[in-house]
C-alpha cells in the first residue's frame, strides 16, 4: 500500500477539522430529524389509537384519539390522557386512559389502561418501559394481564400477592408488576374524581 | 476476488470473530442477548452502522490529523448511530420498540471503533467495506447464538416460539445478567475447541 502522506497534526488543523466533522454531523442529523420527525409522531399515534382498540371494551363509533381530554391525577400533581369510546349514540361504553408508574424497576412504565364506565378494570396495553427482557417486559403478556380483567380497584383488594392483593406478580419481577398495579391505580383515581365531579 | 479481498472478507465469521476471538464489544453483547431475536436485531444494527462508518472513516482518513483522529472516529459512528436511530423509529416502529434503548448503545461498541482504528483507518474503502461486512456477520452470527443459548435455557422458547409450554420451569438465571457470562464462557470454550481441533 503506498503511504499517502497524513494530514499533520497543527492546532489549527484539529480544531478545523474537528469542528468541520462536528458540523457535518450536526448537519446530517439536523435534516435526518427533520425528515423523521412527521413520520415518528404518526407512528406514536397510530400505536396509541391502536393500543386505544385493544383496551376499550366493545367496539366504538367515535374515534376516541381525536376526542382526548387531559384530567388530571387524584393528588392533583399529574395529568393524564382520557380517550373516551362511544357507541352510535354518543352515549360513552368505555374509557382508555394513559396512564404511568414511576415505580418500574426501571424507571418509568406507560400503559393505556380501559376501563368500564363504573370503574372496572378491561384490558390494559404496556406503551412503554425499560423493564428487564424477559422478565419484566412479561407483565406485557397474557397470563399476567389477563387477571385483571374485570377488577373494581375500588371494590376489590387491587394488590400484589406480596403486598396481600389477588394479583399473581411475574415470577422475578415483583417490582415491574407492582408498577403495573400502581399505574393503573392512578388511572382509576383520576377516572374516579373525575366522575365524582359530574 | 483476489486473496486479500477474499481473506478481508472472511476474517471476521470465524477465524477472528469479535465476539468469541477477540472479545470486543462485550457490552452490548451480554446485555441484549436475552433473546434470539433481540441478538439477531442488535447484530443486523451494528452491521449495518459498522459497514457506513468503515466506509466512511476510510474515505475520510487522510484528512484526519493524528492527534484528533478518535473524536472524529466517535462523531461519525455517533452520527450514523443516531440516523439508523431515527430512521428506525419512523419507518419500522415495531422493531424499533424491541430494540429500545440498544440501538444507541451501538455508539460504545468498541467493535465500531476497533475496525476504525485497526483497520478502516489504514485501506482502502472497498477493503473497509469487505471488512465491515465480515465483522459485522461474525458479530450478528454471534450474538444470536449467545440469544439462542439463553432464549432456550432461560425462558424455555426460541425466536418467540415457546416449547416448553406455558408456566414451564426454566433456568431463568440464563436470561439475567449472570446468565450471559455463564453462557458466554461456554460459548466460547466450545469456539476454542473447534479453534484447536482445527490447528
Amino acid at each position: 500500500m503506498t503511504k499517502i502522506k497524513k494530514a499533520k497534526s497543527s492546532l489549527s488543523g484539529m480544531i478545523f477539522i474537528l469542528s468541520l466533522v462536528a458540523g457535518l454531523s450536526a448537519l446530517v442529523l439536523g435534516s435526518v430529524y427533520k425528515l423523521t420527525e412527521e413520520p415518528i409522531k404518526k407512528a406514536k399515534d397510530t400505536k396509541e389509537l391502536e393500543a386505544i382498540k385493544e383496551v376499550v371494551y366493545g367496539d366504538f363509533a367515535n374515534n376516541p384519539f381525536e376526542e382526548r381530554f387531559t384530567i388530571s391525577t387524584a393528588d392533583g400533581k399529574g395529568k393524564l390522557e382520557l380517550f373516551p369510546a362511544r357507541d352510535e349514540n354518543g352515549n360513552i361504553i368505555s374509557v382508555a386512559i394513559k396512564t404511568f408508574s414511576n415505580n418500574g424497576f426501571g424507571g418509568k412504565i406507560e400503559l393505556m389502561a380501559g376501563y368500564f364506565v363504573d370503574g372496572t378494570i378491561n384490558k390494559y396495553k404496556v406503551i412503554e418501559h425499560k423493564e428487564t427482557p424477559g422478565l419484566g417486559t412479561k407483565v406485557a403478556e397474557p397470563k399476567f394481564s389477563e387477571q385483571f380483567h374485570g377488577i373494581h380497584p375500588g371494590k376489590h383488594v387491587f394488590k400484589v400477592k406480596q403486598d396481600g392483593g389477588n394479583i399473581d406478580a411475574v415470577t422475578a419481577a415483583t417490582i415491574s408488576s407492582r408498577a403495573v398495579v400502581d399505574a393503573i391505580q392512578r388511572g382509576y383515581d383520576a377516572f374516579n374524581k373525575l366522575s365524582a365531579g359530574n | 476476488m483476489d486473496k486479500t479481498s477474499y481473506e478481508n472478507l472472511t476474517r471476521g465469521i470465524f477465524r477472528e470473530n469479535p465476539i468469541f476471538v477477540m472479545l470486543l464489544g462485550m457490552c452490548p453483547t451480554l446485555g441484549v442477548t436475552t433473546s434470539a431475536n433481540n441478538g439477531l436485531g442488535m447484530g443486523l444494527a451494528t452491521l449495518f452502522v459498522l459497514i457506513l462508518s468503515n466506509c466512511a472513516i476510510s474515505a475520510v482518513k487522510n484528512f484526519i490529523p493524528d492527534k484528533v483522529r478518535i473524536p472524529c472516529y466517535i462523531v461519525i459512528a455517533a452520527t450514523f448511530v443516531t440516523v439508523v436511530d431515527l430512521s428506525m423509529a419512523a419507518y419500522l416502529p415495531t422493531l424499533h420498540a424491541k430494540l429500545g434503548i440498544f440501538i444507541p448503545l451501538i455508539v460504545v461498541n468498541c467493535l465500531i471503533l476497533g475496525r476504525a482504528e485497526a483497520f478502516a483507518s489504514k485501506n482502502s474503502v472497498y477493503q473497509s467495506f469487505l471488512d465491515a461486512i465480515g465483522m459485522g456477520l461474525g458479530f450478528t452470527m454471534a450474538l444470536t447464538l449467545l440469544g439462542i443459548t439463553r432464549e432456550v435455557l432461560g425462558a424455555g422458547s426460541l425466536f418467540g416460539w415457546n416449547f416448553a409450554g406455558e408456566g414451564a420451569e426454566t433456568m431463568l438465571l440464563f436470561i439475567m445478567p449472570p446468565g450471559a457470562f455463564l453462557a458466554l464462557a461456554g460459548l466460547i470454550m466450545a469456539v476454542n475447541r473447534v479453534r484447536g481441533a482445527a490447528k
